[in-house]
């Protein structure tokens, strides 16, 4: 396929009753598979979180077998995929997150403080990454600070 | 003479609190410093199926604990707001309880 539409990644999270069995788990699970590949995305992942229980309760449930999907795929087969699992009576709740942005602006905030930890260090005349055994080198100040309010 | 009376009496009770104002402001003084939890564990990633690290803001009513308490700082904040809301809505963390 052409790379007009960008792929964007999503998870899904859906709840099915407690008394589900595995079967009907993954029944459930290769229904989505299904839609998933019809409409050209793919599975990354697939978690099944098992019984939890519900911090308030859903469709007279206490507790929930929650399963959690990675999918890459278009913004239509989320928009098809949420229908279907709101038709769905089995499934008592689903949430669809879009997460490669964020998931670039962490790994973007990652990198970029490890590097300029790195950058910081080497100037210092240090090894870039830290020794076991070393102390804390950053916000010495702020920590003493600290220590000194505790103690009054 | 009562009216004398009353009176020293008022003097010693309002030294008495100027006194007490004196320590209270020093009390607060030095409270401990509120540090950003986020900034200072150095975690990026506030997400919403990591329970255990929301459930610390989110007291026992259900509520999310404002910033004037927990310290987080604004960007953190904002990022465990919506962190939250996604929990609540798949029932790992809860709306309200009593």
């Amino acid at each position: 396929m052409a790379a007009a539409v960008a792929e964007r990644q999503y998870e899904l999270v859906y709840i099915l009753p407690a008394d589900t069995t595995d079967q009907q788990v993954t029944e459930l699970h290769e229904q989505v598979e299904g839609v998933v590949s019809r409409m050209s995305g793919t599975i990354e992942k697939t978690e099944n979180w098992g019984r939890k229980r519900l911090a308030y309760e859903i469709a007279h449930q206490k507790e929930g077998v929650y399963v959690l999907e990675v999918i890459n795929g278009s913004g239509e087969l989320m928009k098809e995929l949420d229908r279907r699992l709101r038709v769905m009576d089995q499934v008592i709740r689903h949430m669809i997150v879009r997460v490669d942005e964020e998931k670039k602006v962490v790994d973007r905030t990652r990198t970029k403080r490890q590097s300029d930890s790195e950058r910081r260090r080497v100037k210092r005349g240090l090894p870039p990454v830290r020794q076991p055994g070393e102390g804390r080198s950053i916000d010495t100040d702020d920590l003493d600070d600290d220590h000194f309010e505790a103690e009054v | 003479m009562a009216f004398g009376q009353g009176r020293s009496g008022g003097r010693g009770k309002s030294d008495k609190k100027s006194g007490d104002k004196g320590q209270g402001q020093r009390r607060t003084l030095f409270r401990r410093r509120k540090v950003c939890k986020f900034c200072a564990d150095k975690i990026d990633d506030i997400n919403y199926k990591d329970v255990k690290l929301i459930m610390p803001f989110v007291p026992e009513r259900g509520k999310i604990l404002p910033r004037r308490i927990s310290g987080t700082c604004a960007m953190h904040q904002r990022k465990l707001q919506t962190a939250i809301k996604r929990a609540r809505q798949i029932a790992l963390v809860p709306y309200v309880t009593d």
